[in-house]
């Protein structure tokens, strides 16, 4: 494994700027690296090398700067980027080439970043655990036999298996910062809105916030701070400055956290968390109160209702959103043999392309926004988002940021939770009344448990993802960064 | 709450225009019903006078000035169809001969 493959983005982005090694080296040792393992992690659905290799001769030849110049960044496959394959992880979209890029890809190309490929994923972001991408899982590199996260497990897998310094994932119900956690990495959904949408393939649209995966803090805050920013494009986008996430992580990294009142929240303990999820935690809260900071207990009474809620509102918008994959524009279509009819082609098309999660969503949401139904499930659900932003906005009249697990449980072993959907959902616990009410989180590694990694959320204001950051760091900077074991051994 | 029968998620299936398999509708049914009862207890809490939130953000309308800029040619816009025809997206018969 090559040197350059270990250096963080931060590093990599200094060395070429210094001319102490080039682009096009930097991305041929992380290709090199994808050759050598991606077929034991099964992180990318595609591998761009040609593109690759051409927009970092662009950076060689002064052709394109920026603060990332010349450093790989690899992005979930449900971001549009032109004439590169994009397919969700759907058959549905199998492949697909977009005629254009997400706002998100040009901020990328435009700060020098050179894509690596498109990461897999579950199936139209749909999961917990990428074991339901129509291609075929990821496997997390601290053990293959168990899951990588989900709906982002290709992004967080390919950072903890040294393909990529820099990932880009989309968080709906906690799909940046669940794969986060259970592969030892750092993932923040930024606030939503902060973050543009446009040129995202839409699964729940009032939830959906692309953001930033690294292998640390630093690095994601450099990496949100290319991507965030207002844009006319998407009505849902922020029109204010984005916070100096960048600022925040560093002066998060000089450990001091006097002052800084971290909210935890009562009404999470006792869910059942594996006993070394709660041990880690307890240890970071620790570390953290070392660094100064005050801890407080907070009452949120509605975060209960937040899995629910959840539940009802994501199939509902992700029923809506997938009425547009008819076999008609764009993708698959199947049963066209000339005596169907449209309708005939057009079910047939959704049944062999979408796989049986999305199939089980879509015919939930359809349940909850029938008539009849409507009131009891979804005008209920956003009645108690309107209750948990009311948590949210009440803790913080007494902390800074709230802290949690960020997950119940370590990586499971494949399988062992695709038969009970609700047990699957679970892993969601801790993420998703964040995702409600619109705020910003970040996960960070916080120590091992039977050996796997176990994460720690922190969740901040709307629009105080800088806040969020320099927490972030400042545990960093007392529990380390974890190096994934697996794959040294064998590659 | 109402449990969710095996014809019902045929009927939702067909507004969904999926054409699921039988096994498919036994599968769907059980799941669905287990999902349903976990989120029933959405009923117990929030009254009548909390109002509902649909986005974080407040939704405001994208004006521009209305000056015509650069957008997808044709071609593009045609290049992911898996069937067109002169410059247009073409489709099955909407209606059958006896409609």
């Amino acid at each position: 494994m090559s040197d350059l493959t270990k250096m963080s983005a931060a590093q990599l982005a200094k060395a070429i700027a210094d001319k102490q090694t080039s682009a096009v080296e930097v991305a041929t040792a992380h290709l090199d690296r994808i050759d050598a393992v991606d077929d034991r992690v099964h992180a990318f659905l595609h591998v761009d090398r040609e593109g690759a290799l051409a927009a970092a001769a662009r950076v060689d030849a002064g052709e394109v700067t920026g603060p990332l110049a010349g450093v790989p960044v690899a992005v979930k496959d449900v971001i549009a980027t032109k004439g590169v394959p994009t397919t969700a992880a759907s058959k549905i979209l199998e492949g697909w080439r977009p005629p254009y890029d997400a706002t998100l890809v040009e901020r990328l190309r435009a700060a020098g970043t050179v894509m690596l490929g498109k990461t897999n994923m579950d199936e139209f972001a749909m999961g917990s655990s990428t074991e339901y991408s129509a291609y075929g899982p990821t496997n997390n590199p601290w053990d293959l036999g168990r899951i990588p996260g989900g709906s982002g497990g290709g992004s967080a897998a390919a950072l903890a298996a040294y393909e990529a310094p820099l990932a880009i994932g989309t968080d709906t119900g906690g799909s940046i910062r669940q794969p986060g956690a259970v592969t030892g990495t750092v993932g923040a959904k930024p606030t939503y809105g902060g973050t543009s949408r446009y040129g995202l393939i839409a699964f729940s649209s009032s939830l959906d916030t692309p953001g930033p995966c690294a292998r640390n803090v630093e690095d994601a805050a450099l990496l949100h701070s290319v991507i965030a920013g207002h844009d006319p494009r998407d009505s849902t986008s922020i029109p204010q400055p984005v916070p100096d996430v960048v600022g925040a992580a560093r002066l998060g990294a000089t450990g001091d956290l006097s002052g800084v009142k971290l909210g935890v929240v009562k009404e999470f303990a006792g869910d059942g968390s594996e006993p070394g999820v709660v041990s880690a935690f307890h240890e970071s809260l620790e570390a953290l109160v070392k660094l100064g900071a005050e801890i407080v207990e907070v009452s949120c009474p509605h975060f209960q209702y937040a899995l629910p809620a959840y539940y009802l509102i994501a199939p509902s918008e992700a029923s809506s959103n997938l009425a547009r994959f008819d076999g008609v524009r764009y993708g698959l279509r199947t049963g066209d043999d000339g005596s169907r009819s449209l309708e005939e082609v057009m079910s047939l098309t959704r049944d062999a392309g979408f796989g049986p999660e999305v199939k089980r969503r879509i015919i939930l949401g359809t349940y909850a926004l029938s008539s009849g139904y409507y009131d009891a499930y979804y005008g209920q659900a956003q009645k108690v988002r309107t209750l948990i932003t009311r948590d949210f906005e009440a803790a913080w009249q007494s902390v800074d940021v709230l802290v949690s697990p960020t997950t119940p449980f370590v990586a499971f072993p494949f399988g062992s939770r695709t038969s009970d959907p609700y047990q699957m959902y679970l892993a969601d616990l801790f993420t998703i009344p964040t995702n409600l009410y619109g705020g910003p989180a970040i996960s960070v590694p916080c120590g091992l448990s039977e050996g796997l990694p176990v994460g720690f959320q922190i969740m901040a204001p709307t629009m105080a993802d800088d806040r969020m950051y320099r927490v972030a760091a400042a545990l960093e900077s007392t529990v380390g960064t974890l190096t994934p074991p697996t794959l040294e051994a064998t590659a | 709450m109402a449990a969710i029968s095996r014809e019902e998620v045929a009927h939702l299936a067909r507004l969904s225009r999926l054409a699921v398999t039988e096994d498919e509708l036994d599968r769907f049914a059980g799941q669905l019903d287990v999902i349903l009862q976990s989120v029933a207890h959405i009923g117990d809490v929030a009254a009548d006078d909390i109002p509902p939130t649909s986005h974080s953000v407040p939704l405001t309308n994208v004006y521009r000035d209305d000056v015509p800029v650069p957008s997808l040619t044709q071609e593009e816009a045609l290049s992911g169809a898996p069937d067109a025809y002169e410059g247009r997206f073409r489709v099955p018969q909407i209606l059958a001969e006896e409609d």
